[in-house]
């Protein structure tokens, strides 16, 4: 693209999402 | 719903409900001032005084292919996820013990009162330290990982009965099933040798409070008699820092009224060598004279982009090191469920008294409408956890417009409660500061990508 540089590629975590087995939010690493 | 902002030069565009994040020139940055709003063909020639037909034809045409690949303007799917939040078999996975309800110190903006949380002086026996490990794993369900974080107050005066109870851990955590780790916060006056050496082999975080500059330090954190601390606290802490070989550590400081100049304490915290390096906005009474305004905002803001300008800088020439409040992470992160519903208070997370009262966590601790039951009923009033699972970004009106909310999940319960007296009305302040956070974190994402 010419314009727009994306940096990265949510609502593909909801199917597995959930578990709770990740650390007591917008970096913690999730451990599923 | 996206969000767009400058900022050192860049032109961002984050898609709220999706996590992309975009640059994008000046063309389409003020394209999407108009698309939704107007006919697309409109658009040009409300633009023509600045670009050309065929560059907003460009730029339009790169809008609709992100659209369409659900990267911009990506639809809301995420209320559907609620009940599988709400259904969830409700178990305990981490614990905030209250080892001592008593401090050396005299911290000026303490919101456990001198370590005594509006009680009386109270050390945990090891006996209830037992009790809240099997009260956790009796609670916890399937999960594996659970979490004891050791709090006071000021853990050291009552550090025997922390080893007692790591060590009661870990001699069932293995037929439990269980996998324990252990966090400690400490003020580190008395920190030393052995103690140094017990925590880099039990304690998978440690937490070190300090303000940062001397003067600000020792104005906000005396001790009892009024002399500082900064000179004590300084060496100790650096010998454990490098000790951890600069991982899995914090030196955690709060900022007030008197230091909105708190970029300074960040760099000097790393002029001392910590590369893992918090310094917070304080909460407290808005009558205190300490207590942040709305009319410092402006200057906050201004200073979280000085320190972001500043770590860019420093991690150019090699001076790296973390910020708690700009860490992000724009590739993985936890999933959105996770997002909706943050912490945990009051459900996944509770405080223990010295005593062994259950608490939603500790910013609640000693509130006795809040009180849930003990180690030993376990939790007697299921209605102050169903209270507490109803909270999530959906159930915040506030939270549920605002582009920020899956970076924050609805910000901290305790801090509405007491700005509010609810759960779900969020300290407005705090989410202004948390927003401008979120906003350098990304920024500096973007430019370390980019080069």
């Amino acid at each position: 693209m010419k314009h727009i540089n994306t940096l990265n590629t949510l609502q593909n975590t909801v199917a597995k999402g959930g578990c709770g087995e990740c650390q007591t939010v917008a970096n913690q690493a999730c451990e599923n | 719903m996206i969000h767009k902002y400058r900022m050192n030069g860049l032109n961002i565009v984050l898609d709220v409900n999706s996590g992309a994040v975009h640059l994008v020139d000046d063309v389409v940055y003020d394209i999407l001032d108009f698309y939704k709003e107007i006919p697309d063909e409109d658009i040009a020639s409300k633009l023509a005084d600045k670009y050309t037909a065929e560059a907003v034809a460009e730029g339009l045409e790169e809008i609709r292919e992100l659209e369409k690949n659900k990267m911009l303007y990506s639809q809301d799917i995420f209320a559907e996820v609620i009940p599988k939040v709400e259904n969830r078999n409700p178990v305990v996975k981490a614990l905030c013990l209250h080892i001592a309800h008593d401090c050396n110190l005299k911290c000026k903006y303490c919101f456990a009162e001198e370590g005594e949380y509006h009680g009386k002086r109270e050390l945990m026996s090891l006996e209830v330290g037992k009790k809240a490990i099997d009260f956790l794993i009796k609670n916890s369900g399937n999960r594996k990982n659970l979490e004891v974080d050791f709090f006071g107050g000021e853990p050291l005066m009552n550090f025997e009965v922390v080893k007692g109870i790591v060590e009661y851990a870990r001699s069932i955590e293995k037929e439990a099933g269980k996998n324990f780790r252990f966090t400690i916060t400490t003020n580190g006056i008395l920190l030393n040798d052995d103690i140094m050496d017990y925590i880099n082999k039990n304690m998978h975080n440690v937490v070190l409070s300090i303000d940062g500059r001397k003067e600000v330090n020792d104005r906000m954190r005396p001790r009892a008699g009024g002399q500082g601390t900064y000179d004590t606290i300084v060496p100790k802490f650096q010998k454990l820092a490098d000790s951890r070989n600069q991982t899995d550590y914090y030196v955690r400081g709060t900022f007030t009224r008197y230091n909105l100049d708190f970029a300074k304490d960040v760099l000097h915290l790393a002029d001392l060598g910590f590369k893992q390096i918090s310094v917070e906005p304080v909460v407290t009474d808005d009558k205190e004279p300490y207590a942040i305004r709305q009319e410092d905002l402006p200057a906050i803001f201004d200073e979280y982009e000085n320190l972001a300008m500043k770590i860019l800088e420093r991690r150019k020439n090699g001076q790296w090191f973390n910020f708690f409040h700009f860490m992000i992470d724009l590739t993985g992160g936890p999933c959105v469920v996770k997002r909706m519903v943050g912490c945990g208070s009051g459900t996944e997370y509770l405080a223990v008294t010295p005593t062994g009262d259950l608490y939603p966590c500790h910013q609640f601790v000693g509130m006795e409408q809040f009180k849930m039951g003990t180690v030993d009923s376990g939790v007697v009033k299921p209605e102050i956890r169903k209270a507490f699972e109803g909270c999530n970004v959906y159930t915040k009106p506030k939270c549920r417009e605002c582009w920020a909310r899956f970076y924050c999940s609805g910000g901290c319960v305790a801090n509405s409660y007491n700005t509010h007296g609810d759960l779900i009305t969020p300290y407005e302040i705090g989410c202004e500061m948390q927003r401008k956070r979120i906003e350098c974190a990304i920024m500096i994402k973007a430019c370390e990508n980019n080069g």
